[in-house]
């Protein structure tokens, strides 16, 4: 198979790597892949950390090697992770909001500024009346929240804005 | 890389890693003793944050041939560290593990200081001409927020609490403020930092801070006595108290004594 072809099939087998802290969601749906090539069977794969001080980005590097290297026809994998550019919640796909919802979690806003108020709801019934309990939750990405129509907790990711601004450009 | 932009450059990362890292550990040890289980929750996410910076600013160090950052974290003598004086002080009388008596205001305006001065560190460096750092710096920063409005809230809450928080607090403000100095300190190779626009100068971030600062105390009417001092020395230069050796030692114990067991 050409690499080409090769490409496609690596970046359909990421999807089926979750985050460890995030057992419902693939690594694609939540934004965290930026590049896939391939030279002659060689596999390079760029990852965006969701939050800089994640303590499992091992787990996932390890996963992603071993789920690559049983495409057939990729010899090599390369895992590298980035912070250019920041990952922010805004990578999160559609599909990712879904899933990050049957799994409990209320998924971020789509379009969050820095400075913008956080509009949460409900994972379970849909209710924005709820109460932020915790800002910091089981994992560095959630929250603690109350539901108060369907009286259930639920957690919520952390909106990550980034205002592209900012950046230095290059002279 | 001219040798004199390495050295500046490998000055500034160790500052950056070992605040983190030295503050993540004084963090830590509050783990199970803060005033509430929410809070305990909030604490570690925060210091959880914290240590794993320190892990990025030490593996920036790794990659520019400084060795193994495993290494550098646990095996550096005290004087080889260049965190701030103040991010080291104990947490009070007492160790953790036999009759803690921390002081919960110190904790909570230790960390309010740093974290207002990690946000304008941060956005400074969001420019250097370091590539690496401008981008690890652009990233860590989207999530200073969290940790900015946990401690602020705190600060102004206990400040306008009753009279024994407020003279509690005070107390802890006039011994932070005593050392902040340090914090606001780029060390002997500042001017040379900021001249290859590896970080803005210590005058702008001190100027800053002190506005920054300035607000939070005019929310709560506080007005300090005098400039952030260095009451402990300058810990940008290897200025440390025997705080920091005896962290230190707890901290790198199991390491020292076999580099395999920690199995990280």
């Amino acid at each position: 198979m050409d690499d080409e072809g090769l490409k496609t099939r690596v970046t359909e087998a990421l999807k089926k790597v979750k985050d460890p802290e995030l057992p419902g969601i693939d690594i694609v749906a939540l934004g965290m892949l930026e590049t896939v090539s391939v030279t002659s069977g060689r596999a390079r794969i760029t990852l965006l950390p969701t939050f800089s001080g994640c303590p499992a980005l091992d787990l996932i590097k390890k996963e992603v090697v071993e789920t690559v290297r049983r495409v057939d026809g990729v010899t090599e994998v390369a895992v590298v992770f980035s912070f250019d550019p920041p990952w922010t919640t805004a990578r999160i796909s559609p599909e990712g909001r879904e899933q990050l919802k049957a799994y409990g979690i209320a998924p971020p806003p789509a379009a969050q500024r820095p400075g913008d108020p956080w509009e949460i709801e409900c994972p379970y019934c849909g209710s924005s009346v709820v109460t932020v309990e915790n800002w910091f939750g089981p994992t560095a990405c959630r929250s603690l929240l109350y539901c108060r129509s369907c009286r259930n907790p639920f957690e919520a990711m952390k909106p990550v804005a980034h205002v592209a601004d900012e950046r230095p450009r290059p002279d | 890389m001219t040798p004199e932009y390495r050295t500046a450059l490998i000055e500034l990362l160790y500052q950056l890693a070992d605040d983190n890292f030295i503050l993540a550990y004084r963090g830590s040890e509050w783990l199970g003793l803060t005033p509430h289980i929410e809070e305990d929750v909030a604490f570690s996410s925060i210091n959880q944050n914290a240590m794993g910076h320190a892990a990025i600013y030490y593996q920036m160090l790794e990659d520019l041939g400084e060795g193994k950052s495993d290494d550098l974290a646990l095996l550096r003598p005290p004087a080889a560290f260049r965190n701030a004086v103040l991010l080291e002080l104990k947490n009070g009388p007492g160790n953790y593990w036999d009759a803690p008596d921390y002081d919960w205001a110190f904790a909570v305006v230790r960390h309010f200081f740093f974290d207002v001065f990690k946000s304008i560190r941060l956005n400074a460096l969001k420019k250097s001409s370091y590539p690496p750092l401008a981008a690890a710096a652009g990233k860590i920063v989207t999530e200073q927020a969290y940790h900015l409005m946990h401690w602020e809230t705190w600060f102004v809450q206990l400040m306008m609490s009753t009279d024994e928080a407020r003279r509690r607090m005070e107390k802890a403000l006039s011994l932070c403020w005593a050392d902040a100095g340090g914090l606001l300190s780029l060390g002997k190779w500042g001017a040379v930092m900021a001249e290859h626009g590896l970080t803005a100068t210590e005058a702008e971030w001190r100027d800053q801070w002190r506005q920054a600062i300035g607000q939070s105390f005019a929310r709560v009417g506080y007005v300090p006595i005098g400039e952030p001092g260095m009451a402990h020395g300058d810990g940008r230069n290897g200025e440390h108290t025997a705080d920091l050796g005896e962290a230190l030692s707890i901290l790198s114990e199991v390491y020292r004594s076999d580099p395999q067991a920690t199995g990280w």
